[in-house]
């Protein structure tokens, strides 16, 4: 059995699809150059073709064929040897489409190697979504924008070749600086994209993450039934309508809440999520109608809460409200919990107010934002300011 | 149009009765005395005589049901789909090649349990457009956890019928079942059929109760959502279930169908016939039955001991049953109005299921040789049977035979 290496690597569907497959890719054809056997594939199960669902990408590299081949022979790698993650939001922990629980962003990953992050926070920042292990680690930031573009067109910003060139740094003997520099001269023919490869394995900060650092949340657990205790005729429970609830404060009874399925929950599949001003809301019910995850509570009071076990962040209600302010959507990576807004505007209305101030600050224009594509040449627009972003960013962090 | 052969003052009594009809318009009746809520059509023969008797019993009056003329097959058995997973009972059925164009909608009733009940009136596959029967039709779906069941004569097709509604809507079963009845030979002609009364049918036959897996209001529940590769394999283990149990339930629903309504078919899967002292034995599915026995009273007076067995289920296949019933033979002539091409041996596929039941279930090892015959709807006849009984004696004697042979063929 010779070397083998496996890399993980955990992306946001639609957005980050073509990114995953140009890095997974980008890897074997760099090891290639180094004489290495690779494949580089999806998880199959996964559906990359759904907005912003954590998905993952693999690469298997080995010294020579069989031992490949011994790597190949399992559905995906049950270990690897770096995790890398696309979308620091996604740091909260990934569960594919068809829910499964909640897997930490490092669950497959062997103790004491990388995991490589995209993101601008700082590690501290990360370490408060990651979830603790028992197993120590590094966490590698790789500074930057979260690249997203769209189905059908591609944000060639430099993430991939970013990515290579830190995984060079993170972990040589599975592809060498060298190796990287030659696929993207070979390949990809782009003389700046070396530059940008090179400049991100210099500027790789590393963090030695101790055992039990990080989150405490609890991983929701799934067990999946034996056949014989499955429903029959491929049907599933539907869900009860739902009805009144209670205020927590006041006990008073009213609005409406649709019952919501216990096993999926849509958290990390949002990388934005809808905060609510209860005071400036007229009640006009837009939010609500338009919302294609029946996401939205009706209060007691008749205002609406954005319940964010159903709400996948995709910004309509953001879009339909004709209140300034009133719906804003702010970067996932700014919240540690997923408790009802309403609730804690009714426990102290000024300093929720205040909080919410302060946390709209923190959204990006519409026009900004990564998700979505918006008019021909966009993209192409925003590929200067991402890099130099990057950079600007990095040099602060030398 | 043909009509029902009761005098119309007649056809509202409830007494047993004897009328000439076909076995289309046995399954019909059929259909009337089960009661039948949701039936769907679409014209193409052999299998429209079955809908136009529908249809005119709608029309007298008889049947109180949704009788829904759908635009092609596909939306035929697609709407009996929902309705059965509504709770109606439903009928419907085809031909050929508009099963085929139904086979998406085939495919899928199985894993979501849909009891519904068709016909098919077997037809050779377009191309060329031909209406002969040849049993490729409804062979297309013996993988798919369908029950296969062919027939032979209209009384059979009635009493089939009815047992079908028992099975396919058994607790333990709730799968799709297919009725070939034999385009031509059976479809269109008549015969002497005995009518049992609606009470009898309605002690026979209890209500379709779907019970959780209702889709109501007032059971919600989602039907074949998505799924990916951690269900599939469960799912596939369920059905797989209910094949183990078809057998069970079969013989049970035919035990009460004797009690109840008086006729007796003795073992369900398969009928013998003059093989109790027989040396070499044919074994056939659905109308070529009628060339076959008389052939054989022919050869039997010669003084040639030939038997033989005609299947009626062929799937659930009862292999150690055929099994065991076959191995007492010194060999064994199959009759495939079907053809499997390229499958071992060339032959038909009726021939290599007895031959993969037998390799398993029998002590011996018969030569197991294989006729296709009958393609397309073309006559088997009394001669051609002397003919393939011929080469079963010479394999009998232990001369070899080629396993494969086509009977009936000009050249």
């Amino acid at each position: 059995m010779g070397q083998l290496f496996a890399v993980e690597l955990i992306y946001r569907g639609v957005f980050q699809k073509t990114l995953a497959k140009n890095i997974t890719r980008g890897i074997v054809l760099a090891a290639h150059n180094e004489g290495k056997l690779g494949i580089s594939f999806g998880r199959y199960g996964d559906s990359p073709e759904r907005n912003g669902i954590p998905a993952k990408s693999f690469a298997i590299v080995a010294s020579d064929g069989q031992t490949l081949e011994a790597g190949m022979a399992q559905y995906e790698p049950k270990q690897v040897d770096l995790t890398i993650v696309l979308d620091d939001t996604l740091c909260k922990g990934a569960e594919s489409w068809a829910w499964y629980g909640l897997h930490p962003v490092h669950h497959a990953l062997k103790p004491g190697r990388t995991l490589i992050v995209v993101s601008l926070q700082d590690a501290a920042a990360l370490l408060k979504l990651i979830h603790r292990r028992e197993e120590p680690y590094k966490l590698g930031m790789v500074k930057g924008i979260a690249s997203f573009s769209g189905m059908w067109v591609y944000k060639d910003d430099h993430t991939d070749v970013r990515i290579l060139g830190a995984i060079a740094k993170a972990l040589p003997e599975l592809v060498s600086l060298q190796a990287v520099e030659k696929f993207i001269e070979d390949k990809l023919k782009n003389p700046l994209k070396v530059t940008s490869a090179r400049t991100a394995y210099e500027r790789l900060t590393t963090t030695e993450v101790k055992p039990g650092q990080g989150s405490a949340e609890e991983l929701a657990q799934y067990t999946f039934p034996k056949w014989e205790d499955m429903r029959l005729g491929v049907s599933i429970k539907g869900q009860p309508q739902g009805g009144p609830y209670e205020n927590p404060i006041t006990h008073e009874v009213g609005g409406f809440r649709p019952v919501r399925n216990e096993l999926f929950k849509k958290y990390t599949t949002r990388s934005f999520r809808p905060v609510v001003n209860f005071k400036t809301c007229t009640k006009c019910t837009l939010c609500w109608l338009n919302c294609p995850d029946a996401s939205f509570d009706v209060t007691p009071d008749g205002t609406y809460d954005a319940n964010l076990e159903g709400c996948c962040g995709c910004g309509i209600c953001e879009a339909v409200c004709p209140v300034k302010d009133c719906i804003t959507m702010v970067s996932e990576s700014e919240f540690h919990d997923n408790d009802s807004q309403w609730v804690r505007f009714k426990k102290d209305q000024d300093a929720y107010l205040k909080w919410l101030e302060k946390t709209i600050e923190k959204r990006e224009p519409i026009e900004k934002r990564s998700q979505g594509f918006r008019y021909r040449g966009q993209y192409k627009e925003q590929v200067p300011e991402a890099l130099e972003i990057a950079n600007a960013e990095a040099r602060q962090g030398d | 149009m043909a009509t029902l052969t009761m005098p119309v003052e007649e056809k509202k009594k409830t007494y047993e009765q004897e009328a000439l009809i076909t076995g289309a318009e046995a399954i019909a009746i059929a259909c009337k005395l089960a009661n039948v809520d949701v039936v769907t059509a679409y014209p193409i023969r052999p299998y429209d005589t079955v809908m136009q008797y529908m249809s005119q019993l709608v029309a007298d009056g008889e049947l109180d049901c949704e009788f829904i003329v759908a635009e092609g097959e596909h939306s035929q058995f697609e709407i009996v789909k929902h309705a059965s997973i509504c709770g109606a009972r439903v009928f419907c059925g085809s031909s050929g090649v508009g099963w085929m164009y139904a086979m998406e909608a085939l495919t899928v009733s199985p894993a979501l349990r849909v009891p519904m009940v068709c016909m098919v009136g077997n037809r050779a596959l377009d191309d060329p457009g031909a209406f002969g029967v040849e049993h490729n039709d409804a062979l297309a779906v013996r993988d798919l956890g369908w029950l296969l069941t062919w027939v032979d004569s209209a009384q059979e097709a009635l009493d089939t019928a009815l047992i079908a509604y028992r099975v396919a809507e058994d607790r333990r079963m709730f799968v799709p079942l297919a009725i070939s009845c034999d385009g031509a030979f059976l479809t269109h002609s008549q015969s002497l059929v005995n009518i049992p009364t609606a009470e009898q049918v309605k002690k026979f036959l209890p209500k379709y109760d779907r019970g959780c897996l209702l889709l109501h209001p007032d059971n919600v529940i989602s039907v074949a959502p998505q799924a990916n590769e951690d269900w599939v394999m469960e799912i596939r283990r369920q059905n797989y279930e209910v094949t183990e149990r078809a057998c069970n339930v079969i013989r049970e629903v035919y035990a009460e169908f004797e009690k109840t309504l008086g006729r007796k078919y003795g073992n369900p899967f398969f009928e013998e016939y003059m093989t109790q002292d027989a040396e070499v034995v044919l074994l056939g599915m659905g109308t070529l039955s009628t060339p076959v026995r008389v052939a054989v009273r022919k050869l039997r007076e010669q003084g040639k001991k030939v038997g033989f067995v005609r299947l009626r289920w062929f799937r659930p296949f009862a292999g150690p049953e055929i099994a065991k019933c076959l191995e007492r033979f010194k060999a064994i002539g199959v009759i495939d109005r079907d053809f499997s091409f390229g499958s071992p041996n060339l032959s038909g596929v009726v021939a290599t299921e007895v031959r993969s039941a037998m390799y398993t279930g029998a002590a011996t090892r018969p030569p197991v040789l294989d006729f296709i015959c009958g393609l397309g709807g073309r006559e088997v006849t009394v001669p051609d049977v002397e003919k393939m009984t011929e080469i079963i004696f010479e394999a009998a004697k232990g001369k070899a035979q080629p396993l494969t042979q086509w009977i009936g063929l000009r050249g």
